[in-house]
Formats: structure tokens, sequence, C-alpha cells
């Protein structure tokens, strides 16, 4: 298990890598420039190239990117070109602020859309099938963006009983009774796309599941049928864990729309800005640490599903 | 009976320790502003974030050598004394001019300003190599020194800045450079992050908190040497919020008390919510430089055809009556106005010089950005242009491109987009160097300046040369009006609207003056109890 373990973290690096260089290379191959941020629109082209030169933007690309990935090796982000803030200031910050998000999303999705995967898996055809389906259905349809302005217009204009924007301070307080009344309309948005799919991965996990021929015999030697459930879950389980995975990974780099919406500073809302600016420093780093999340939640899953079933434990 | 009292009395108690902070947070006034920008503007000097950032934190923190007078709203706004008191021509020298200062100019952190603290202040922006040096100052500042040459300390209370070619209008650019303390900088041995974190200027608030990409929050300056502009309010909070939608939500549940650019679909139900909608020409200009080498805009014909095609009234009102029609690169209540050529809408007019040009049909196209600072909204309104065009004869292509891919398609200039033939890019014309020179003048020929298209005119170059080397105002004001006439003659754009500036105000605020300008003053502003 050990080597396992070692043997996915070092495949990460090159992932890391890749995701990086690609990176670099697309904010370079796009039209725009991240000096253009800094000047104001009528500024000629020999302040342009002094300034390029005042932020080692001249040199050539390949020796920028080495340089770069040097400094990170030894902790160093380098600092926003837009904000001269330290990039790794910001980006613990803004993904501190997305962490909480899609945690608390991901969390309520996996409570909600388990039990009604689960319900409509045991009743496949029924009414009540037809109820989660369409429930799913609803959440993976409705654009989080278009559901984040309607709820924001029902709770916070019309009712105004939720702030509309903002989390209220910098670090989120659990204890404030302000701050939760923040994160809970970003969080509802958020959540709705998890609990569609993973509803309807619950769904049909435990539907195939239940037709195995381990549950026929569990009902035969008479079992409970909580308890023939209790066994059919553990072994829906780990597909349900792996779109989880996934869904987490998402919204920690793919609720830009919905960051936008609640003007909520998590990494979405930042990277956008990055992208705009074309702010290297804050996009490469935010991008780097983005994927090894995305890499450690999926090895975290893998690890999970293994536990609990060890037919698919590897290596 | 006793318990009851004592159960009255504990009840009594409980309300007193639950109200006390809310009768102290009573005491304190705040304005809480919502920005259309994505991050909280810099605040370590000039601020970044376009107009926005000199408007909410730029004129608020510091002070520049000359101010603006934003106290009125009938009248474009124009430059008045700021830590300069006064500022004249040396008479043995056309190329210096001499600021006297004000002496009773204090910096937050309790240090005199005094000629030495300019002196410092310029060298931050221009020196490489001077401790205080700083990169992102230098870019801000280097559109506004463009012709500046030296400075140096004449006395305690006066500076001598030396123009590379007579200046008429270097006043003008001396309101964009914000002076910083140099105690606080060199306290923090001039790192200008750990400034930004803890500024110190000579404006109307002093910093209070900031949390990156959240807010920032100031506080009234007691001490501020413009006894007329201390804040009649306490705290003003300013909070970057790009989306439009966000920022009116916030508005309409009291999380904000003012909002820049509400959307022109959102401005009935603002009104409906007793929201104040305020409005105002201001000098800002929604036109396409033109290209005037490569292809049909080459032939003045044709220029005066775009210009005659173009229904402005629609525009207006497909904004909801939030734009101006833009006649002229100048809205009208501009001092440089004079008399132009108004260009009507008159479609069989626009027909007929597009065939006596031999252009039909007319082919362009135009480089237009998704979105960006002063833009408004840059997709409807460039399609509206593109029917209204291709109804008169020409065939209009839209090249999309997001804001900074455009910025730099207009700084590199015509020579490198010879295949496009027009730019899709704001400008404001606070000044007439911003306003028309750099628009006009040979010597701003792109990538040099801003003339995109390099339009060259002798006589036109002439004028400018006369103006800018007239330091009479009232012998200057005759040329300003001839060079805005002939841009107009000339058609050196095709001009379509002036945006109208729209934010939208909470019932409780009182005193705003909203003035024709990229800038406002929030010092007059009260705040009502809720």
């Amino acid at each position: 298990m050990f080597g396992y373990v070692v043997r996915r973290l070092l495949a990460a690096i090159p992932i890391a890598l890749g995701v990086s260089m690609v990176c670099f290379a697309l904010v370079y191959l796009a039209p725009g420039d991240p000096v253009q941020t800094l000047l104001p629109p009528d500024a000629d082209a020999e302040t342009v190239e002094r300034l390029k030169r005042l932020y080692g933007l001249d040199r050539p690309l390949p020796i920028q990117y080495l340089e770069w990935l040097w400094r990170v090796m030894q902790g160093d982000f380098g600092k926003s070109i837009a904000t001269g803030r330290p990039v790794l200031d910001e980006i613990l910050r803004s993904l501190g602020n997305t962490v909480l998000l899609a945690t608390l999303s991901v969390l309520i999705a996996f409570s909600v859309a388990f039990i009604l995967g689960t319900i409509a898996g045991r009743r496949t055809g029924t009414w009540l099938d037809r109820i989660v389906t369409g429930i799913a259905v609803l959440g993976v349809s409705i654009p989080n963006y278009w559901l984040g302005i309607v709820l924001v217009i029902i709770f916070s204009v019309e009712l105004m009983v939720l702030p509309a924007s903002g989390m209220a301070g910098d670090t989120f307080d659990p204890t404030s009774w302000e701050h939760i009344q923040h994160v809970v309309l970003p969080v509802f948005t958020l959540s709705m796309i998890p609990v569609g799919i993973i509803a309807r991965t619950t769904r049909s996990a435990v539907a195939e599941v239940m037709n195995q021929e381990f549950v026929v015999t569990l009902r035969a030697n008479g079992l409970p049928e909580w308890r023939v459930l209790r066994h059919a879950l553990k072994n829906a389980l780990p597909p349900v864990l792996a779109v989880m995975g996934l869904q987490f990974g998402t919204l920690m780099g793919g609720s830009i729309l919905v960051e936008t919406v609640f003007s909520w500073p998590g990494s979405g809302f930042m990277l956008s800005k990055a992208i705009l600016n074309r702010d290297v420093p804050v996009l490469q780093g935010t991008i780097l640490v983005l994927a090894m999340i995305f890499v450690t939640v999926n090895l975290t899953v893998d690890l999970f599903q293994s536990s609990l079933d060890p037919r698919i434990r590897r290596g | 009976m006793t318990k009851r009292f004592s159960l009255l009395g504990s009840t009594l108690v409980l309300l007193a320790t639950f109200a006390a902070p809310s009768v102290n947070a009573q005491t304190e006034t705040v304005l809480r502003v919502a920005m259309t920008a994505g991050d909280i503007p810099l605040t370590a000097g000039i601020p970044d974030q376009g107009f926005e950032g000199w408007r909410f934190v730029g004129y608020n923190l510091y002070d520049a050598l000359v101010s603006w007078d934003l106290s009125r709203s009938d009248v474009i706004a124009d430059i008045k004394p700021g830590l300069a008191s006064s500022w004249a021509i040396d008479p043995a020298n056309n190329r210096r001019w001499l600021f006297t200062l004000r002496r009773d100019v204090k910096f937050h952190d309790g240090s005199p300003l005094t000629a030495a603290d300019i002196v410092w202040n310029f060298e931050r922006f221009t020196k490489e190599g001077a401790p205080q040096f700083n990169a992102r100052q230098f870019a801000f500042a280097r559109a506004y020194l463009g012709n500046f040459e030296g400075i140096e300390k004449v006395d305690d209370f006066t500076v001598a800045i030396t123009t590379k070619q007579p200046d008429s209008l270097l006043p003008y650019n001396m309101s964009f450079l914000m002076m910083v303390s140099p105690r606080r900088s060199e306290e923090v041995k001039n790192d200008a992050d750990a400034f930004a974190r803890n500024p110190s200027g000579t404006g109307p608030y002093r910093f209070s908190r900031m949390i990156p990409g959240e807010r920032l929050e100031l506080v009234r300056n007691a001490d501020y040497w413009d006894k007329a502009r201390i804040p009649k309010h306490d705290r003003l909070v300013l909070l970057p919020m790009p989306e439009a939608s966000t920022r009116t939500a916030s508005l309409l549940s009291g999380q904000v008390d003012w909002i820049e650019a509400p959307a022109p679909d959102a401005i009935p139900r603002l009104r409906s919510s007793r929201m104040q909608i305020v409005t105002n020409s201001y000098p800002h200009n929604w036109a396409y430089q033109l290209n005037f080498v490569d292809g049909p805009f080459a032939d003045i014909r044709v220029r005066r055809a775009a210009n005659h095609a173009l229904n402005r009234a629609d525009f207006n009102e497909m904004l909801g009556g939030i734009a101006m029609e833009g006649f002229a690169n100048l809205p009208p209540s501009s001092n440089w106005f004079g008399n132009p050529v108004r260009y009507e809408f008159n479609q069989a007019k626009a027909r007929a010089l597009l065939r006596e040009a031999g252009c039909m049909p007319c082919r362009v196209t135009f480089a237009i950005s998704t979105s960006g600072s002063g833009q408004m909204q840059p997709l409807p309104m460039n399609e509206l242009v593109k029917s209204q065009l291709e109804a008169v004869g020409f065939q209009v292509n839209l090249q999309v491109m997001d804001w900074n891919a455009l910025l730099q398609m207009g700084r590199e200039g015509r020579e490198k987009h010879t295949d496009v033939h027009g730019i899709n890019i704001s400008r404001s014309l606070q000044d007439p160097f911003n306003g028309m020179f750099r628009f006009s003048w040979s010597q701003q020929a792109s990538p040099r300046g801003s003339n995109w298209g390099h339009y060259s005119s002798p006589s036109m170059d002439a004028l400018i040369d006369k103006a800018l080397a007239t330091f009479d105002e009232a012998q200057r004001l005759p040329l300003l009006r001839q060079v805005h006439e002939k841009m107009s003659e000339d058609a050196v754009m095709l001009w379509v609207v002036h945006d109208l500036n729209p934010r939208a105000l909470s019932p409780r605020l009182r005193g705003f003056v909203q003035a024709q300008s990229w800038f406002q003053d929030l010092t007059p502003i009260t705040v009502a109890p809720r």
C-alpha cells in the first residue's frame, strides 16, 4: 500500500509539470500581454518595453519558465503582476475560501443525493424513482449562475433574509452568524450540480447491486431488509465516491461563475481575473496548486475505495 | 412578585448588553460603495483599475499638486489648486513651470509636506536606481510624464518642473500624480507592497483596513487641509463587485449604499425601490478610431458616410436612456466644444457619399471587445452599429476579442493590423491633450501614442503646437475649439455615444453632487440612520 501511494505521488510530478507548461504556453499563445494591465491604454511602446524589462518579461519564454520552476521548487511563487502581492498569499487565501464552499457543497450534495439515489435505486420504475430522476436532471441542467441570481433575487432582494454578496470577513468564522448567512446561498447554488450527478450515479449503482445474486442469497438467508441494504450500499459506494471526488475537484477550480455572481473571493474568481489580466505568476501558481489538489483528491478517493472494496486494490 | 421583578430586571440587563454595541455602531456613519472593479485598486500611490481606482482610492487617500473641481454638476469639471496653491510658467523660460505648495499640509503620519517630498515622489515615478523608484508607479505615471524632463526644489515650498517642449497643459497631467509620504515609505524600506498595506497620504480619508480582494475601509481625516472637504461621514467602505446584477442585488438588500454602473434593465426596478438614480454627462466617448492608411476610411467621404449612417437615438433607447448621442468627439458641455459639424442621421446622404467614393459594398473590419473599462455594452452596441452601417451599403466584419487583446492592438497601432479599419476603445477626454490631441496629432501616431490610425494633417499639427505654446487661457481657448471643430470636419472617428455614467444610491444618502467628470467627490455625502 505504501509503495502504491509513493508511486502515485511520484506520478503526480509529470502531471504538474505538464499542466504548468501547457498553461504557460497558452497564456503566451493568446493575444494580449501581462504588462497591459499595469499600463493606461495609451501608454507608448517604449514604456511597454521598459516595463517588460523591469519585470523580466523581455527574456525568452523557456528561460522565464525555467526560472519560475526553479523558484517554485524553493517555495517561492513570486508576486502577482497585477496586484504586486505575493502569489502564495493570494492562493492560500482564495483557495481557503473555495475549499470552504466546495467542501460544504459536496458534503450537502453527497448526503442529499445518496439518500435520494438509494431510494430511487431500490424502487426503479416507480413514481418515486421518476421524481428523484427528475430532481437529478434538474440539478444537472440548471445553469448554476442563473440559479445563484434567482436565489439572490428571492432571498436577498425580496425577502431580505440573506446577504447577496461577499463573505463578511477575511476568514470564515463558524461561530459568526453573519458569516454563516453569507455562506448559505453560494453553497446551496454550488451543491445543485453534484446533487444531480451523485444522485444519478447512486441510483444506477444501487439498482445494479440490488439485482446481483448475493442480494438474493442474503434475502434467502432471511436477513432483514435493512441489513441487506447495508451490504448492498457498501458495494454501491465505490463508484459514488469516485464521482464525489471528481465533483470536489471540479468545484475547486470550476466555480468561477458562482463566485463571480456572489463576489466570493475564491480561487475561481481569482483565476478569471488572472486570465483577463494575463497575470502569469498567479495563473501558474494557482493552476499548479489546483492540479496537485486534484491529484491528491483522486488518490484519496482511490485509497478509500480500495479500503471499501479490496477487489479494486491495485499495485 | 420579587421573582417577576428579577426576571424583568435580568431581561433589561440582557437587552442593554445587546443594545450597547448597536448604539455604538450607530454613532459611526458608514458609506458602503460597490465598485465595478474586480479587485481593490492599488493603495500605494497612483492606483490601478482605471479611473475607478482614481475616483475611489487615489483622490481619497492622496492628493496631487493639482486637483479637480468636483463641486458642480452643471459644467464639465476642470482643474483647481491641490497640494500646489498656484502655478505659473517661468517668464524667462516657457519650458519651466513653477508650482507653489500649500504650507499647512500634513501627511496622515503627521509629517509636513515640503518641496523635497514632491521631488522625492517624482523620483519614485521616474528615476530608475533611486531607492524609492517603483516600476508600477513608473508605469502608471508614464502616460502623464511624456513631456517631463526634470524637477528641482526652488525653495521649501516651491518646485520647478521642466518639460521637453513648451506645454501649456502640464497642470492637467499633474492632477494624476499622487503624492505619498516619504517618511512612511522609508519606514517600510521603500517596499511598495508593505506601504500599500499601511499607506500614508494627505487625502481627505485615512487608511483603516484592507482585506485583499474583498474590501478596503477608509476613515475620515479630521485634519484634512481643505476644511470644506472633510468627509461628512465617518467611514468609507469600498467593495469590488464586477457583476452588475450582484451590485444591484446588494443595493436592494441594503448591503451597500452606492453602486456604480447598474445594468440599464435594472434601473426601473431600482427606481421602484426608491433608489436614487443619478446620471450626468461626463467626458467619455464611445467611438471607433479609424485607419487612415489602409482601407476605405482613408477616404473622407467614407468616414462621413459612416457618421451619417448612424441613428444615435436608437443607441440611447437600447441603453435605457443612460447614454447621450455622440455627434462629435467631445460632449457639448465641454468648454472646447466650439461649433463642430453635426453628423445627423441621413441614410440617403450616406449612400450617396459611398457611391461617390466608389465603395459599394464598402467592406470594413472593426476590432471590438467583449467587455472592458468604459466599454458600456460592447456586443449589442456593436451589433447595432453593424446593422445601421450595413443598411447604407457597408459590409461590416466584427473581430471580437477580450479587453486585454484589444488594448494591445490599440497600442500597437495600424501598422501591425492593416486588415483592421477601426478599433472600438472607449476613451476618457478629461483634458485637451487626452480629449483631442492624442488622437489627432501626428506626433502621437502609434505605437508612440494614441493616434491609432495615423491621422495626419499639417494644419491640425500647427494648431496643436500653437495651443501647447499658448500659456494664456483666454487666448488658448479659441485654438482648442478650432482643434475640436477640425476633428469633426475631418471625421477623425466614427462617433456613437457618450456615456451618462449612471449610478444608484440608497435613499439614505444626501448631499452628493454628480460632477461632469470621471472622478467624484464623496466627502459631502451624509448617511441617514436606517
